[in-house]
């Protein structure tokens, strides 16, 4: 597929196949169509229903100003699809390019798009999972039941995680006057994401509101009553607290347990690939007609050392369909690199957060306008003392400022003072804690000797 | 970047004679994206250079921070939130927006609409049968006047001496002491005078009397920010009637001439109304009513376009010029209502973006809407039409359409 003759015919009457018919997907044929292919393409769907947006989950549709079914996305142009829904895909045969679903069909491809996403991480006992009461939210449907549950008036609801989605359903309950208990391992809300100094602003918050916020402790134990209905948790430390309500909220699991056996490097951090959204297999090689896109993939990001980032906001999913859809249509001289700065928005306690940039990378961070108090000010991220990141409470509208500041690695921290000076402008480390994920053992093995023969497998064929 | 081989390039957009067709100036102009002037201030006319310091922090837009501050109508009296920085401006803009617009008062502009076409449907009733009508002074001024005022809860018998002092106040805003009369400034801060006085007779009478008016609501509501003064409630007023009357006036009449300089896009806008959303937006890029913010000020040493600007500096932003720059928009002196990706600086950008925005938007694409489904042929007086002075809210002060092939 790299004559020119070729590309025409396969831009013509292709067949290209996209697994993961949520935002990525969806923006990804849209553009597909757009950009003039008009072959067959093929969505698959592990959900049923239409394409919908799922930032509104955790907000709009938990205090119910927005209906769970009120949420799908809007189309910007007809993209003439066959839609496989409500099965799973299954596995990836890159010998014979097909895609296997659950049911047993197969579906034949000429290039395929993998946007499969992320899904909820589930309470790790099973059966306190399943008892009335315990919710994550990912889904519509998730959305819609947890909704129910807090319109029915709950006594008390424990959030578990104090990430930004355990964060926003806190405030959505505040929001509804629901008592709300928030338990979270690390020692603020959002640490994880924005360090110890905003974490801190964020718990601040969270008090104000009242929260009652626990740091530093484990949930170890649901328990339920003899109808399975929540009535108690038990933390690490002793205590319990009565709730009927518990907001499971520790981040997601990347979707890609089907790809296993398909050669892809592919695993719990997700799928790799390079700027061109094209997937990486497990030696390392760039594979041709294999392309990744949204919070499954795993992209080098030029301006953060060329590490691979997984993403899951909004605008990346975007711009990642964008440009894998892009590149599956055209020749290596006219592909594009995914090279945006990402960015991400939040809203708990009447408080606008937004971020730009990766604020993980980096080691210092200063308050650069307005004030920390007041829950109003621009925070920027340096490393090695270049600004890597900014993040703004309820200031959005500077933010660009700081995109570019990222994009042209200017030197951290912003010397220049502005009219709503903050109090204190000397930078303090970032202090972010330590990987919460743990190790997971060795993921591949190497074989061979000779450079022609030197090969890499996926651990788990060989172990377990 | 910076040179000063073109000082006189601003003069002459500034200058009367250039008003019907500042264009090819700006092009001229755009060849240095940031040009120093022998008066030590600096013009920015590109869009990349535009957009980059309208978001960047370092840029006033308090007269204070000028190191040579202009002669301004506005000296003396309590600035509105367009001539201030954060905090006060986030605060007074946010509790203004609070009755304006999401997420506290979503549905303004939505339940004005059937207002808003039956002021325009009145006002063509009233052209009806007429062979000329101005379309300046039967639709595109009485029009946004009577919303504002209605919105404000200002009487509407008092708008002609309304008329007065904001065309005077206007007159002033680009006042250049080396050849403007000075009567030209007196005028203006006496009007502002007697504006804010009148203004303030409103908001007495609204104290403990709680109504749907702007002032009233103002005057009455205590949000989280607290309450405003009186004085910064007259400010807010003062900018939000003279932004009402500036601005829309132009975005129309401008429309309704490019409309008629483009026929075939004036028949497709009849067959086919939904064209007028774009079609807006591409007018708000191709022929805007406000063409320069004509100063803020470098609150540090800012850098643009590796030309270091020095704290206290003058920055004037030529907005017009930089949503015709061939570097952002292709083909930019073509009016094309079905470009994409049009983010023009029709309404500025950034924390000062229009706070009106969303009203006129809607404004201009009924009375555009309405225009063409009511004039029967219509057909252009003169081409160009005479120009308002200004050269920072442009648009023409008359547009003589002749209709019934007449």
């Amino acid at each position: 597929m790299t004559s020119a003759d070729n590309l025409r015919a396969f831009r013509r009457d292709g067949r290209i196949v996209i697994v993961g018919a949520s935002l990525a997907g969806l923006r990804a044929a849209e553009s597909l169509r757009a950009e003039g292919f008009t072959g067959s393409l093929t969505m698959i769907g592990d959900e049923l229903g239409e394409p919908y947006d799922r930032p509104p989950l955790s907000k709009q549709v938990l205090t119910g100003w927005v209906p769970a079914g009120g949420t799908t996305l809007p189309r910007r142009r007809d993209i003439n699809a066959e839609w496989l829904l409500g099965v799973p895909a299954s596995g990836l045969d890159l010998a014979t390019d097909h895609v296997r679903l659950a049911d047993g069909r197969e579906v034949p491809f000429d290039r395929v798009l993998i946007s499969t996403g992320v899904r909820a991480r589930p309470w790790f006992v099973e059966s306190e999972a399943a008892l009335d009461g315990v919710f994550v939210v990912r889904t519509r449907e998730h959305a819609e039941g947890l909704q129910r549950a807090l319109a029915a008036g709950p006594s008390r609801v424990l959030v578990i995680g104090a990430g930004f989605t355990g964060s926003e359903i806190a405030s959505v309950c505040r929001e509804r006057d629901i008592p709300v208990t928030v338990a979270e391992l690390a020692p603020y809300p959002l640490v994880g994401a924005l360090g110890a100094m905003i974490g801190e602003v964020a718990a601040d918050m969270q008090r104000a509101h009242g929260v009652d916020l626990r740091c530093g402790v484990k949930v170890t134990q649901l328990e339920g009553d003899a109808q399975g209905r929540l009535r108690r948790a038990h933390f690490d430390d002793g205590s319990t607290i009565d709730a009927d309500v518990a907001v499971v909220a520790l981040g997601g699991i990347r979707n890609t347990e089907w790809l296993q056996g398909s050669g892809l490097a592919a695993g719990v951090w997700g799928i790799a690939c390079d700027t061109g959204c094209r997937a990486m297999d497990l030696n390392g090689l760039i594979t041709d007609d294999v392309f990744v896109a949204g919070d499954v993939a795993r992209c080098p990001n030029p301006v953060y050392e060329y590490r691979l980032i997984s993403l899951e906001h909004w605008a990346n999913a975007v711009e990642q369909a964008e440009v894998a859809a892009h590149n599956m249509l055209h020749g290596q001289a006219e592909r594009w690199p995914h090279l945006s700065i990402p960015r991400f928005w939040s809203i708990q306690f009447g408080v606008n957060i937004k971020s730009v940039g990766v604020p993980t990378f980096a080691d210092e961070v200063v308050v650069t306008q307005g004030s920390v108090s007041g829950h109003r000010f621009v925070a920027a991220y340096g490393y090695q003392g270049r600004v890597t990141a900014a993040v703004t409470f309820n200031n959005a509208k500077w933010l660009d400022h700081y995109r570019r500041l990222i994009e042209t690695a200017a030197p951290f921290p912003p010397p220049c003072p502005t009219p709503d000076q903050p109090v204190d402008t000397k930078p303090v480390p970032v202090d972010f804690p330590g990987p919460t994920l743990l190790a997971q053992g060795a993921t591949v093995v190497v074989t061979g000797h000779d450079p022609g023969e030197r090969r890499v497998t996926a651990a788990h064929q060989h172990h377990r | 970047m910076t040179t000063t081989e073109t000082p006189d390039m601003l003069h002459r957009i500034l200058d009367y004679s250039s008003r019907s067709d500042p264009y090819p100036l700006y092009a001229e102009l755009r060849r240095t994206p940031v040009a120093r002037q022998d008066d030590g201030s600096y013009v920015i006319s590109t869009y990349r250079e535009l957009a980059d310091i309208l978001h960047n922090p370092h840029l006033s837009s308090d007269v204070r921070n000028l190191s040579h501050p202009m002669p301004s109508a506005e000296a003396g009296g309590t600035p509105s939130f367009i001539n201030m920085d954060p905090p006060d401006h986030d605060r007074l803009r946010r509790m203004a927006m609070r009755h304006f617009g999401p997420p506290h008062t979503p549905g303004l502009v939505t339940a004005l609409e059937p207002d808003l076409t039956a002021t325009v449907g009145g006002l063509l009733d009233d052209c009806a049968g007429k062979e000329q009508i101005d379309i300046v002074d039967d639709l595109a001024y009485p029009f946004p006047v009577s919303v504002i005022c209605h919105l404000l809860g200002v009487p509407r018998e008092d708008e002609p001496r309304f008329r007065v002092w904001v065309n005077d106040l206007i007159n002033s805003i680009d006042y250049d002491p080396r050849t403007d009369p000075k009567q030209k400034l007196d005028d203006g801060v006496q009007a502002r005078q007697d504006l804010r006085e009148y203004l303030g007779g409103l908001v007495e009478q609204r104290h403990g009397r709680p109504g749907d008016d702007l002032l009233a609501r103002l005057a009455n509501d205590d949000g989280p920010d607290g309450r405003m003064t009186d004085e910064e409630i007259i400010s807010t007023a003062n900018l939000l009637l003279i932004a009402g009357h500036e601005t829309t006036v132009n975005l129309i009449a401008n429309g309704m001439l490019t409309l008629l300089r483009h026929p075939q896009i004036l028949e497709r806008l009849r067959g086919e109304p939904d064209l007028v959303v774009p079609l807006v937006e591409e007018l708000l890029r191709y022929e805007p009513p406000v063409h320069i913010i004509p100063w803020r000020a470098a609150y540090s040493d800012v850098t643009v376009a590796d030309t270091v600007i020095p704290q206290g500096s003058q920055v004037m932003l030529m907005l017009a010029s930089g949503s015709r720059d061939p570097d952002r928009f292709h083909d930019p002196d073509r009016f094309d209502p079905d470009r994409s990706d049009n983010q023009h600086l029709g309404f500025g950008s950034g924390i000062h973006l229009c706070f009106g925005g969303p009203l006129a938007r809607r404004e201009a694409q009924i009375a555009l809407t309405e225009l063409v489904r009511r004039l029967d042929r219509p057909s252009l007086v003169a081409d160009p039409p005479p120009y308002r002075r200004s050269p920072v809210l442009r648009g023409p002060i008359h547009l003589r359409v002749e209709q019934n092939g007449g």
